[in-house]
């Protein structure tokens, strides 16, 4: 098991990925931020929690989303519990950023995407990632944020441990 | 938290071959089904590539509503039989009336019949998951799943809770599932109703309090189940008169209000308005009787993307 990321340098890059998020968005009186069910909700909190210290006059709009039920791995067995869904606001024509802990072969994204979908017709779509394992993608789907570039083989395993979850802050490759 | 987890069971037959651990994971899977209901968009694609029928050799209106607005909410494709001007009326037995269905390549068979162990015969012969939607006077999984669904969602759980089985208990393959289930589920349950509709030995087969005075058992409950006295299973009068059944053991507000407290008031459907259950008192407040009937779609959504996993 390799440390990727330490529990400080977790926080500089969670922090990192919120600022450039305020870059792009100033003042977010248009943009929605959804994370994913179960472990980009970690993320997510975090990143929502540095949005709302870095621009308190915003009151930006925070969902979560499950995907389970738009899943293509149905068939081959895999059965998931489902965890919660909370949108409890309109995506319509508004600029959404996902947020997922990691970004493999694209799968989960395009089934959020479709989830989203159900959702209403947003403006525009961003995806952000802690890490971002870039060689091992199925679907041409790419982050606009990204807080760490992995190339890890496919028998490798990325896995964010959560502190609120797992005890501690660490970004772990598994061989 | 992503578990992997399953039932227990390849087919919905009954309760009494769920654990509690099943019944929790339908309830768990149907609270997220409930909120899909709520969405713009009522529906989702888990199910686009699976094919269910629904085959209803006895009549209903609810129950196979119910479970087509449940399948079609999962994105599956949904075929309909009834029994009545079918070839059954010709003469064709119960497996090659299913197996013709079947090669027509269907994933999941909903079957309702007035014989007990239908489904529980045809599961020893099919290899697609089979639900039960009510065999005869045996058992009915999925109302009584909704059922425990709507007590644990009114009351915040059904453990430890009193609940109240009222009226015809003997016909009643509601009263059996519903007896399981929040016998499972850890509440305690008393039927209630006239000694010529209540079975002799319940019981102590069922672990169950019995009573024949239901202002005693309604002070005692904090929620009565209340059943449809049903006349066309009753080969013989079991009680004298509609009229003198509902001054015995009608649910009305006179009733009610001499609780003293504030009961949940339920009812499978249909209702014999002003027999078992008055009408104010099946439109009030207190009772739950409609919200049963939207959990039905979430619980049986809940079953259905359960049991319809593919074995590799």
């Amino acid at each position: 098991m390799k440390s990727i990321l330490t529990d400080r340098q977790l926080a500089i890059t969670i922090e990192r990925l919120s600022h450039q998020l305020v870059e792009n968005h100033l003042d977010f009186h248009d943009t929605v931020v959804i994370g994913l069910q179960p472990r980009g909700i970690f993320l997510s909190d975090r990143i929502y929690r540095h949005l709302q210290a870095l621009v308190p006059s915003a009151n930006i709009p925070y969902g979560k989303l499950d995907i389970t039920f738009y899943r293509d791995d149905y068939k081959s067995g895999n059965l998931h519990v489902p965890n919660e869904t909370d949108i409890a606001f309109s995506i319509d024509d508004k600029k959404v950023i996902l947020i997922d802990d990691v970004l493999y072969t694209g799968r989960t994204i395009r089934s959020a995407m479709d989830a989203m979908l159900d959702f209403g017709r947003p403006a525009k779509v961003e995806l952000c990632v802690l890490v971002d394992r870039r060689f091992s993608r199925e679907l041409p789907i790419q982050p606009d944020y990204t807080g760490r570039t992995i190339d890890a083989i496919i028998t490798e395993r990325v896995k964010v441990l959560w502190n609120e979850r797992d005890g501690k802050d660490e970004v772990v490759l598994i061989a | 938290m992503h578990l992997r987890m399953s039932l227990s069971v390849k087919h919905l037959l009954g309760i009494r071959d769920l654990t509690r651990q099943d019944i929790e994971l339908v309830f768990q899977t149907a609270d997220q089904f409930k909120e899909v209901l709520q969405r713009p968009i009522k529906k989702v694609p888990t199910l686009r590539d699976t094919t269910i029928v629904n085959v209803f050799f006895e009549n209903s209106t609810r129950t196979r509503l119910s479970f087509e607005l449940a399948e079609k909410r999962l994105g599956a494709d949904v075929m309909n039989f009834s029994a009545s001007g079918s070839s059954v009326s010709k003469g064709e037995t119960l497996i090659d009336t299913v197996n013709n269905i079947l090669s027509m390549k269907v994933d999941m068979v909903v079957m309702r019949h007035s014989a007990t162990g239908a489904p529980h015969f045809l599961a020893k012969h099919i290899n697609v998951p089979i639900v039960n939607a009510g065999d005869g006077i045996n058992e009915h999984p999925t109302q009584a799943l909704l059922d425990a669904f709507s007590i644990r969602e009114k009351l915040g759980s059904v453990e430890g809770k009193k609940i109240a089985i009222c009226g015809d208990i003997m016909h009643s393959r509601v009263a059996l599932s519903n007896i399981y289930c929040l016998k499972k589920l850890g509440a305690e349950v008393t039927v209630v109703g006239p000694p010529t509709l209540i079975p002799k030995h319940i019981a102590k087969a069922l672990d169950v309090n019995v009573s024949y005075d239901i202002k005693e058992t309604l002070k005692w409950a904090d929620v009565a189940n209340v059943l449809r006295i049903q006349l066309e299973r009753q080969n013989m009068p079991l009680f004298s008169t509609l009229r003198e059944y509902s001054l015995a053991y009608g649910v009305n507000r006179k009733l009610l209000d001499s609780l003293g407290k504030e009961i949940v008031i339920m009812h499978p459907g249909p209702i014999n308005r002003g027999v078992e259950l008055s009408s104010d008192v099946a439109d009030s407040g207190q009772s739950i009787i409609l919200d049963q009937v939207e959990n039905g779609v979430a619980t049986r959504m809940a079953v259905l993307y359960l049991l319809a996993r593919k074995e590799n």
